[in-house]
């Protein structure tokens, strides 16, 4: 394997796309150094799609320039095939075929690649060679997708919503190979709405939304410029549409910020052993009974929830 | 995008079993024959159409036809008497009322009454060749009952040929009709259907060459129609003796193009449809015409001549119309010659167009 470690394995400036009147992407701009995992994360519809099929030479942009392992789409597309793994969102494999006969089929495209029979055992198919696709679980579909886009041993890795419509177990099996596949020195680039799966993958994340990079940075970064370890949620039932506001709730002790949002009351907190005596103390005082009270350490989700005020998953 | 160049393998332990081009067609035949449908409507259907309409149209003895007499009165009475040994005819007596119940229906061919003038008055169908020839068998047998003879002598050699019977008739057009049926629904259902499983975008995001992935739809149907072939003609030589009296490597060069051309416009039908909704209604607009004109169970040379120049320029008609002549005539190269033309013009004109056309994703 020869990596291409002096340059970045993608940079993209100033992309556009516009599907009509609607722009899925709004000038756009990322860098993703070798050896990284790259994270685009943002709601469905935010354009992360029509970007990594951009980068993956499947969609022309409308503006922009487009490097992949330094090399452009228009001059050297051949040379990059051969060097790219892809996973597209909801691709559905020929059921009639086998797991074995999908991977050696897609091993039949690249002049270099793996051993069929090791790619299936690192993606635990190792049992399901001989099933056909059709028969597969949602799970074993997806990583035979993985298998097929390893297949041809690429130095850079697409993959556009790994685990979306997963169950739990599955995606913490698919989330333990890219873990791997990382660490084995490949350059990753995913699209996720999952905070959680870009907190525990991605070295670098960009938060997406309507096109644009709102946010850049690793999680642990993103999460700090919050200004906030933690956040508190609470409810309080019985109050009038006045009775709180934000401006006295960022004013108590340890919370820096404050939002509301369908009756329920978010705030970010520095230090929760200060904040939530003050809160409880407040609320007291104006003779608000609370309702629900939760906390939990600040995420990727509520950056999100700070930069754009909704809800990645409602967004 | 550019066409990607050819594909040069540079590890050298891997066999052509190994190739792209290889490999999709592989997964061509593997999808096909893991598809228990697909191969009863291309193999077994052809047959059990053949030896059905071999059973309804087999040439039996000369037909019996039925007619009635209008009994009754005393002219009647000895018409029937009359006909009733007359040589090809079922006489039945009856009364005014059923005798035109039986006319209308079709159960009986011609009515015979006596007339004001007291001779006989012949009702029936001009239009029906039973009528003309009940119409011709009774008058026959009554002028001779009444005495007539025959000025010129005949005698009567009775030929039943191979080659000319309905079922011979028959098997070229369904062997044309499967070919087509092979072409079109082969290529266009395959890849509609990975177009909307965005499967032919994930083949492009590899190095495949699309090249390759074209080619083995043409290299799966040159297979499956030697198999076609063989089990068609086969089967109906061994079932009803359907001969083949001109050349084998004629004929199967005629069908090699029909396979390529109905091919070509399989793929020209499916090069931007996305759904599987989509393209069987124009499959169905494409082929519905050929099936009525090109003269699959009936020749095409029905129609009114306005529409002749449109019927002969079908790929459809074309075929069947070289199968015929090379099958039935033993016509060589010369004579079949224009259909062929035909044929290849549909070959270069559909891969063009379905070429440019054609959507990956």
């Amino acid at each position: 394997m020869s990596f291409n470690s002096s340059g970045p394995a993608l940079r993209v400036t100033g992309l556009r796309k516009a599907y009509g009147d609607i722009v899925a992407v709004d000038g756009l701009d990322l860098t993703v150094n070798a050896g990284e995992c790259f994270g685009l994360l943002g709601p469905n519809g935010a354009g992360k799609t029509t970007t990594i099929e951009i980068c993956e030479g499947l969609t022309v942009p409308d503006a922009g320039v487009v490097e992949v392992l330094g090399r452009r789409w228009d001059k050297d597309e051949r040379e990059l095939r051969e060097r790219l793994g892809i996973q597209l969102q909801e691709t559905q494999l020929a059921e009639k075929l086998t797991v074995d006969e999908t991977v050696n089929l897609f091993r039949s495209f690249y002049s270099r690649g793996r051993d069929v029979g090791e790619v299936i055992d690192v993606v635990q198919l190792g049992e399901k060679r001989k099933s056909r696709v059709g028969k597969l679980s949602g799970g074993q579909k997806q990583r035979l997708a993985l298998a097929c886009a390893i297949v041809g041993d690429p130095e850079l890795l697409f993959l556009d919503e790994p685990t979306t419509g997963l169950d739990p177990q599955s995606r913490r099996q698919l989330w333990d190979l890219i873990v791997e596949l990382r660490a084995s020195g490949r350059s990753i680039v995913l699209t996720t709405h999952y905070m959680d799966e870009a907190e525990k993958l991605c070295d670098q994340v960009a938060i997406v939304d309507h096109g644009k990079v709102i946010a850049l940075g690793s999680p642990r970064e993103l999460i700090a410029s919050l200004g906030a370890e933690h956040v508190v949620e609470f409810t309080a039932p019985d109050a009038p549409a006045d009775a709180l506001d934000v401006a006295t709730l960022r004013a108590l002790d340890g919370v820096t910020g404050a939002r509301e949002h369908d009756g329920r009351w978010m705030l970010e907190v520095s230090e929760l052993a200060r904040a939530v005596p003050a809160l409880l103390a407040e609320l007291r005082n104006r003779g608000l009974a609370l309702g629900e009270l939760a906390t939990h350490s600040a995420t990727l989700e509520d950056v999100f929830v700070s930069l754009t005020g909704r809800q990645l998953r409602d967004a | 995008m550019p066409e990607p160049m050819m594909h040069e393998p540079t590890d050298a332990k891997r066999s052509w079993r190994d190739s792209a081009l290889a490999q999709l067609t592989l997964v061509r035949f593997r999808e096909f024959l893991r598809e228990p449908e697909a191969v009863f409507w291309t193999f077994a259907f052809p047959i059990i159409l053949a030896i059905g309409l071999g059973v309804a149209f087999r040439n039996k003895p000369a037909d019996v036809v039925v007619i009635g007499v209008v009994t009754g009165t005393p002219v009647g009475d000895s018409l029937a008497a009359r006909l009733a040994k007359a040589p090809g005819l079922r006489v039945q007596n009856m009364d005014d009322s059923s005798a035109a119940r039986g006319l209308r229906t079709g159960e009986l061919a011609l009515v015979a009454t006596a007339n004001a003038s007291g001779g006989v008055e012949y009702h029936f169908d001009d239009t029906r060749p039973e009528g003309r020839s009940a119409r011709a068998l009774t008058d026959d047998a009554l002028q001779r009952a009444a005495g007539r003879s025959d000025p010129v002598s005949v005698s009567e050699r009775k030929v039943q040929e191979k080659g000319s019977r309905y079922i011979d008739f028959v098997v070229p057009g369904l062997l044309g009709m499967n070919i087509m049926g092979g072409g079109i629904w082969g290529l266009g259902f395959a890849i509609v259907e990975a177009r909307r499983r965005n499967l032919l975008k994930r083949l492009v995001s590899t190095p495949m060459p699309r090249s390759h992935y074209l080619m083995s739809f043409l290299f799966s149907r040159f297979f499956f129609l030697i198999v076609e072939i063989v089990v068609v003609l086969g089967s109906t030589a061994l079932l009803f003796g359907v001969p083949v009296r001109g050349s084998l490597l004629q004929l199967f060069v005629e069908q090699l193009m029909a396979a390529l051309a109905f091919g070509g416009i399989g793929l020209l039908i499916a090069s931007r449809a996305k759904t599987i909704e989509g393209v069987s209604g124009l499959m169905n607009l494409t082929m519905m015409p050929m099936w009525v004109l090109s003269g699959v169970f009936f020749s095409s040379s029905n129609f009114p001549k306005v529409a002749q120049p449109f019927i002969q320029a079908l790929p459809l008609t074309a075929t069947i119309n070289a199968l015929r002549a090379t099958m039935l005539q033993g016509a060589g190269w010369s004579v079949v010659a224009p259909s062929i033309a035909i044929i290849a013009a549909w070959l270069v004109f559909s891969f063009t167009l379905a070429l440019k056309l054609f959507r990956w994703r």
